[in-house]
């Protein structure tokens, strides 16, 4: 397997007030290629925390956050964006769809910082969508989705661009079961299927037992819990 | 850059309705400031373009040397002799020179809008008179008689004042007149007073036979010089001589100017007032879209893109307040006739005139407070912390 991600030392403290709050201190870890990696912890733990430092939308108190050997912590905002548009795709609990735009449109997002014609655009969300089995409600608007079809709708975004990674954070937090499940089976296609790389951040063990790699981050450490 | 510039602006623009009450107040808001300011320019137009459209540059008016205006001037008859002697005045066919000696007094009228009373000139002329105001007609009735009580008014005077309509008798302080005609002058400062026989005005005012402007018909436009050269030389002659071109524009300028300083300040204070509501209306659109901004960011868009969306939004905003504006200022005042106090402290008639330049000027104002409003709502939209993507809402 070859090594996608590689931090080293990593640490991250808040300032609040006068009080400096340490997330984790010192935090070593590889993500290999392909990898399916969940990360479970208690609230505070610094989950949603490392995923922001891996999709480059915060950055480091110190240490290295390294991805195909581009130091991700040391671009500058520019050229941080235009890494995360060609990198990272991201899933959200909340899906964070634009209310006013169709699902087609919403997914057509990433690929407006390309220069793919409106031709290449379309057959690509198509495609997206059609993979996460949404296809048929490209027109509808988010309120019109259930909040697994939103799910689906956000996940498409998160793979039209084809990234090598996807970072989902509680993916299936605001799902029920049922959904969930179809939710993280999905995933786990985009997984094997094309071979994305996905670490996400879940509350829910159910939904950590859908990945290859479980890990536990707890008091700034990673604990390896499992492996399918 | 550009496709995901479009593409956050019509995500701002689409999402309006979402905060529809902001953004109609601050349309409506800026709609009055520019409506305020066209209102001005438009009445400031309006006087300017109607005296403006009076007089010839080959007619001379001449008053008293210091007075600035006819109702300050003085003058004799002997004095009106020596003009019709001048060099440089046109003579009719029978070799007269076309010189008109006028005196001008002040009477009361009585609005129709307002049913106020308010000055009108009543001008004593002679029997040139006509012949030296362009476009000059008899649009209803007849000529008044030599040394009657007859009145031929202003068609201005006769739309916006009671009394004045043809057969009429009026009274004008202690006299009775009897109105046997309207004429016109395309549109010009002279259809705002009425005229009668200069005999029975100096009679009926104990002028004697004193007056007050000579006009005179000059044989070309340059001819005037010869005239001011013949009046330094002639002691007898102390006298201000302009062509009516240079005379009334002269005249316009005041009161346009005074009606400019009333308005300019006027809208500009009411756009800051706009500009606060602009600014709350641009804030709360960007706080709104806080975490669809911060999601725009994540994938990969620009901050500069948040921005320009967000001042697009502002300006679009603004220029449509700025439209609604002037097209309510347009249909309702465009070419409505008032009258105001000129500079003979007696009324001019004029129409409002909402002028393509006073729109353009309306709309730029429009937009600098769409953009001073939107500036800094725009660097917050571009400044958004991304990790604002895990807003719950």
């Amino acid at each position: 397997m070859t090594a996608l991600y590689t931090l080293t030392d990593l640490s991250k403290r808040y300032t609040r007030g006068k009080e400096s709050i340490t997330i984790f201190e010192q935090l070593d870890m590889t993500i290999d290629q392909g990898d399916f990696i969940s990360i479970m912890g208690p609230s505070g733990s610094g989950k949603t925390t490392l995923l922001n430092l891996l999709g480059g939308i915060d950055r480091p108190s110190s240490g290295a956050v390294d991805c195909e050997g581009t130091r991700v912590d040391k671009l500058s905002e520019g050229k941080l964006a235009k890494w995360r548009s060609q990198h990272v795709g991201f899933i959200f609990q909340f899906y964070n769809l634009m209310p006013t735009l169709s699902a087609a449109q919403n997914v057509e997002l990433p690929l407006l910082l390309t220069n793919l014609s409106g031709k290449e655009r379309k057959r690509r969300v198509e495609t997206a969508l059609d993979i996460v089995g949404i296809l048929d409600r490209k027109g509808h608007r988010p309120a019109q989705l259930s909040g697994g079809q939103q799910q689906r709708v956000g996940i498409a975004r998160a793979i039209v661009a084809d990234p090598k990674v996807l970072l989902c954070d509680e993916p299936t937090g605001d799902l029920d079961r049922n959904t969930a499940d179809e939710v993280l089976e999905t995933l786990q296609l985009l997984n094997r299927e094309l071979n994305k790389t996905i670490v996400m951040v879940t509350h829910d063990p159910a939904a950590a037992g859908y990945a290859s790699r479980q890990l536990n981050l707890d008091k700034g450490r990673f604990v390896e819990t499992g492996a399918a | 850059m550009f496709s995901q510039t479009l593409a956050v602006t019509m995500i701002n623009l689409r999402s309006i309705p979402q905060r529809w009450a902001l953004s109609l107040a601050t349309v409506f808001s800026i709609a009055l400031v520019v409506a305020v300011l066209l209102g001005f320019l438009a009445m400031a137009n309006g006087f300017r373009a109607t005296l403006s459209s009076t007089g010839s540059d080959d007619v001379a008016i001449m008053l008293r040397g210091g007075s600035q205006a006819e109702l300050n001037s003085g003058l004799s008859l002997d004095q009106q002799r020596l003009i019709e002697e001048a060099p440089g005045i046109a003579r009719d066919a029978e070799g007269e020179a076309i010189v008109s000696g006028e005196l001008y007094v002040i009477v009361d009228g009585i609005k129709r809008s307002s049913q106020t009373e308010a000055n009108l000139p009543l001008r004593g002329v002679g029997a040139a008179a006509p012949s030296l105001r362009d476009n000059f007609s008899i649009v209803e009735g007849r000529m008044f008689e030599v040394g009657s009580n007859e009145l031929l008014v202003g068609q201005s005077v006769q739309r916006e004042f009671e009394g004045f309509d043809l057969g009429q008798s009026i009274r004008l302080g202690t006299n009775e007149w009897v109105v046997v005609g309207t004429f016109s002058t395309g549109g010009s400062v002279f259809e705002s007073e009425i005229w009668a026989d200069l005999g029975t005005i100096q009679n009926l005012y104990q002028r004697g036979t004193s007056i007050q402007s000579i006009r005179a018909q000059l044989s070309s436009p340059e001819a005037i010089e010869e005239l001011r050269t013949y009046a330094e030389n002639e002691p007898r002659l102390n006298l201000d001589i302009n062509n009516e071109v240079e005379y009334f524009a002269e005249q316009a300028g005041g009161t346009s100017d005074l009606i400019m300083f009333l308005g300019w300040p006027l809208a500009i204070a009411m756009a800051v007032g706009a500009l606060a509501g602009a600014w709350n209306t641009m804030y709360s659109s960007v706080d709104t879209r806080m975490k669809e901004i911060a999601t725009l960011r994540a994938i990969g868009f620009s901050g500069s893109s948040a921005a320009i969306g967000t001042m697009v939004e502002s300006l679009l905003l603004a220029a449509l307040g700025g439209l609604v504006g002037a097209l309510a200022v347009y249909l309702v005042f465009d070419g409505i006739s008032a009258s105001t106090l000129g500079s003979g402290f007696t009324q001019v008639v004029f129409s409002f005139a909402v002028t393509s330049d006073a729109v353009f000027g309306g709309i730029i104002l429009a937009l600098i407070v769409g953009f001073l409003g939107g500036f800094v709502p725009a660097l917050r939209a571009a400044r958004v912390p991304l990790l604002a993507v895990h807003r719950s809402s």
